[in-house]
């Protein structure tokens, strides 16, 4: 007797390799379908907005004729938004990721503080936006401006910088940990003077990525009450101010044709600032990567 | 004369700020880290104080049961959330459809069928689409997939929830393939080289080997990206309309939580109203409904996950 027949599994062989091949078609094709619909989207706001994009258009205040339109208020605005959130989000984020990873024991709270920054990452932004604007727009009075803003987007991408900000950190290997104890650093110095510069690539990528995620943020800023229409700009924290993805939302819902073509350029100046963000961060990645 | 090194060692240890630097830094630290909790604290005690001010304006099961939301009504403002729970879940359901399907299937040939080169090309572009901007989706919603709709089906008005839920799906495609993706390759090498020693075709081996293995991980996935769609904001605010109904058709403007809450902020609702109050019940529905998602794929991805 034997254990294979021999003439099925011929049989099916040729059907089996066939599903294979079909399969693996399909499972490229889904891939490259997605990829497609980047192209698109890509080559549709270049080809609209590619127009409009000039020199004028980031010197210019917003106005309600569209060959006049500029976006100068707003990139001007996201910049003093970034000057905020830079500081305040990297603090938080990196003070937060040095107390789990080195100070914090295994007990009850941590593990609590642990569970709750990866809850606040799957938050809506929206509900983001109604914080700030109870905490830091009513309570604290700060208004629409840029401070409040800042505060609120900090919060908002404060998980992203501590998970990535605890990784850079892990990654440290122990060794060096313990020569430093060994020429008798105390554990300040060791974090300060030797984890930390370690770690500083790995906590500046996540942190930028981090970044570029607050400055495309739109929901939070309309919650806010962060306006549109500015034509002056702030001069200070306190000042309202109007950021880059409000002021394309706006152009965006307005019905006449001609402001699609303006809130594409203005999507590209958007994405210009995201892909020199995200090269800034490639190129600290892979120089800085593997060194040890 | 010089100090000795052990001079210096004792000279610097006695200096006592430096060991109060050392039993400050950490409480300064710890007070940092609970930046964090006072944050959840925050939304939550922000939401539960301004949605039961909002209660005692609008009965509980008024919001609850209503099946009609006309907020803006002077005479009889009816507060009734049924109409914005359907329009998110027809957003959400669209969104599944596309995304499931795409996102899978791409984690699978990234796992299983793709050389190490091209996964090293095809994954950061993938996440190109992760990074871009919502109010651009929102915006290419609007401007190109609308259109494209009407083309071929002129019943479907300029706002729907069927361009949005596309838009929201390819948002979340990136989502589902690269956590998927994880999982997938979290299974051993051993099980998938045992299977295709055994005769098994690649395919064989994703089917019945690899993808039931990461099944957890694949569903939470899923879970997670309905959690991101259920929150998704500004696409819906852009391309989904403004009109709160219960109806179950997709090709006419419908609204959804989040767009509410745009809607209301971006207009004058001033402090105090009921209108004002009603962001706050809404937006604490919103947040029940992606906690109760996220809770949920953090326990299917533990209690399911298959430990080698």
């Amino acid at each position: 007797m034997r254990y294979i027949e021999q003439q099925t599994v011929v049989k099916r062989m040729n059907s089996r390799l066939i599903i294979n091949k079909i399969f693996q078609s399909i499972f490229l094709l889904a891939t490259l379908l997605a990829l497609l619909a980047l192209v698109i989207l890509l080559y549709r706001i270049v080809s609209q907005g590619v127009g409009h994009l000039s020199l004028e258009f980031l010197m210019n205040f917003a106005s309600r004729f569209p060959e006049k339109a500029g976006i100068k208020a707003a990139l001007i605005g996201s910049l003093w938004l970034m000057m905020v959130v830079a500081p305040t989000s990297i603090i938080l984020g990196v003070g937060s990721a040095i107390y789990l990873e080195e100070y914090a024991k295994q007990n009850r709270i941590t593990s609590f503080i642990r569970m709750n920054i990866s809850n606040l990452a799957g938050v809506p932004s929206v509900v983001f936006g109604l914080l700030g604007l109870t905490i830091f727009v009513r309570a604290m009075a700060l208004g629409n401006s840029v401070l409040a803003a800042g505060f609120t987007m900090s919060l908002l991408i404060l998980p992203v910088i501590v998970v990535a900000a605890q990784e850079a950190i892990r990654s440290v290997p122990g060794e060096m940990r313990d020569a430093s104890y060994g020429m008798g650093a105390t554990k300040w110095q060791t974090i300060i003077k030797i984890i930390l510069p370690a770690a500083l690539p790995g906590i500046l990528t996540g942190s930028i990525l981090a970044l570029s995620r607050a400055i495309g943020e739109t929901a939070p800023l309309i919650v806010i009450g962060v306006p549109v229409i500015i034509q002056f700009l702030p001069a200070g924290v306190m000042d309202t101010f109007t950021a880059l993805p409000m002021q394309i939302y706006d152009w965006s819902s307005r019905p006449q044709q001609e402001f699609q073509t303006v809130a594409a350029a203005g999507i590209m100046v958007l994405m210009a600032v995201l892909l020199i963000m995200n090269s800034i961060a490639v190129i600290i990645r892979n120089k800085f990567d593997k060194r040890y | 004369m010089r100090p000795s090194v052990q001079e210096m060692i004792a000279r610097s240890q006695s200096k006592k700020n430096k060991k109060m630097t050392e039993k400050l830094i950490p409480i300064l630290l710890f007070l940092i880290a609970s930046v964090s909790v006072l944050t959840s604290i925050g939304i939550v005690l922000t939401l539960i104080v301004e949605t039961i001010t909002f209660f005692t304006r609008v009965p509980f099961f008024e919001f609850i049961f209503g099946t009609t939301w006309l907020p803006f009504s002077n005479k009889d403002a009816q507060f009734g959330i049924l109409p914005l729970i359907v329009g998110t879940l027809k957003v959400t359901f669209i969104a599944i459809v596309v995304a499931v399907p795409i996102g899978i299937a791409a984690a699978i040939y990234l796992s299983e069928y793709a050389s190490e080169n091209i996964r090293r090309v095809l994954k950061p572009i993938l996440e190109v689409l992760a990074g871009v901007p919502t109010i651009v989706y929102g915006f290419f919603a609007l401007t190109f997939v609308t259109p494209m709709l009407q083309l071929i089906f002129p019943a479907i008005k300029i706002f729907n929830a069927i361009s949005p839920g596309i838009v929201v799906g390819i948002m979340i495609i990136p989502m589902i393939a690269s956590l998927s993706e994880d999982a997938l390759s979290s299974v051993p090498k051993s099980i998938r080289e045992g299977a295709l020693a055994m005769g098994s075709t690649k395919f064989e081996v994703a089917w019945k080997i690899t993808v039931p293995a990461a099944l957890s991980g694949i569903i939470a996935s899923v879970v997670l990206a309905v959690s991101r769609a259920i929150g998704e904001t500004m696409i819906v605010s852009l391309a989904a309309g403004s009109t709160p109904r219960l109806d179950g058709d997709f090709t006419g403007s419908i609204q959804t939580m989040t767009a509410y809450i745009v809607q209301v902020s971006k207009g004058d609702a001033g402090f105090g109203t009921t209108i004002y109050y009603s962001i706050y019940a809404v937006g604490f529905t919103l947040f029940v409904f992606t906690m109760v998602m996220n809770i949920l794929a953090s326990y299917v991805s533990k209690r399911f996950r298959e430990e080698y």
